[in-house]
């Protein structure tokens, strides 16, 4: 594998991830200024961000805490908030399972919705890429996403007050999303698992966070896979 | 510290939260890539993984479509047209770079029309 293929993969990791600022930081912000108002001090502040790295989760430790909760229930919370992380680690697997086990270390705490959704279109797109640019690519979008997590929410905690409203930035993520999902809406068997996930993730949004996200996922996979074998046998 | 409910957290207990809070959730991360790595898994089990990102991401999304935070849970009409405008651009035009941008056109023009109407 030459070096310019590498680092033209790196690179274009980093480009790709450019838009996702815009869906980062807000969260990033966010979190700053409810941790300064929660009473954090910068070092706690940034702490949380840099170790934990997934915004509602810390969000939602935080106000356990804020809510006299305990420790233990504050982790437990947050925690659930990121198991839908599991199945990203499960889906990435397949593609970066034969890195070696501190790059794979690695990885794992660079494991954001971001990398992960960039990385996994990409990575369906191009089957042909080596490990090793699927692992530059995958690094590309964490030099653009990690950074402007940590600075960000650095950036929240000293200015304390919210971006205004009319700019709608909470809408960034979605829309970021979406775009990302709709092109790869390739075959029904797809379209039937997105489907499923719609419909299922509001049906049980009344859970306790984080659950109705992994069961919605799980069904969802399921009927794609379902939908792919009937294609497959009336194809045959 | 302005004492509203609950009022100060205490340190100790925050920095076991976030070191815990950090541990586990690397575990998490790290669980499939980290413990079965290489080895091969079975067809069934590929054929479902194919599947996560667009079983995972629209269920993520969803709810913040339909009951935004930023309207108190209330369904925005400039913000699901521009859902739906990004998802149709991705889908037809399939790139997402344009679908974003779309949105982000429909979100704004819808946000200014209701501001004309004086809704927003």
């Amino acid at each position: 594998m030459s070096e310019t293929t590498l680092r033209s993969t790196y690179l274009l990791g980093l480009r790709d991830a450019l838009p996702f600022i815009l869906v980062v930081a807000p969260f990033a912000f966010l979190f700053g200024v409810v941790s300064a108002e929660a009473g954090l001090n910068l070092v706690e502040i940034f702490s949380f961000s840099f170790i934990v790295v997934a915004g509602a989760s810390q969000l939602s430790a935080l106000s356990v805490l804020q809510d006299n909760g305990t420790a233990l229930v504050a982790i437990i919370t947050g925690l659930a908030v990121n198991l839908r992380m599991a199945m990203y680690s499960a889906s990435l697997t397949p593609w970066l399972g034969a890195l070696p086990l501190w790059q794979r270390g690695f990885a794992s705490y660079l494991m954001v919705d971001q990398t992960y959704a960039l990385s996994i279109f990409r990575y369906e797109e191009s089957p042909g890429w080596t490990l090793g640019q699927r692992l530059r690519y995958y690094l590309g979008t964490a030099t653009i996403i990690m950074p402007v997590w940590y600075v960000v929410t650095i950036v929240g905690a000293l200015t304390g007050q919210n971006v205004p409203e009319s700019f709608a930035l909470d809408f960034a993520m979605p829309i970021a999303f979406l775009s990302l999902i709709a092109p790869a809406l390739r075959t029904l068997a797809h379209v039937a698992a997105a489907f499923t996930s719609v419909v299922m993730a509001l049906l049980l949004a009344g859970l306790p966070s984080g659950f109705g996200l992994l069961i919605a996922g799980v069904l969802a996979m399921m009927a794609g896979a379902q939908v792919e074998q009937w294609m497959e046998r009336r194809a045959a | 510290m302005d004492g509203k409910a609950g009022g100060m957290i205490d340190h100790g207990v925050l920095w076991i939260v976030i070191v815990a809070l950090g541990i586990g959730t690397f575990l998490i991360r790290f669980s499939f890539l980290g413990l079965i790595g290489e080895r091969k898994m079975p067809d069934w089990v590929l054929r479902h993984l194919r599947y996560t990102p667009v079983a995972l991401l629209p269920g993520l999304v969803a709810p913040l479509v339909l009951w935004p935070a930023a309207t108190e849970g209330e369904t925005d009409p400039a913000r699901l047209a521009a859902a739906l405008v990004a998802l149709l651009a991705g889908y037809i035009g399939r790139s997402a770079i344009w679908a974003m941008l779309a949105g982000a056109v429909v979100l704004y023009a819808g946000h200014w029309l209701e501001g004309l109407a004086g809704w927003g």
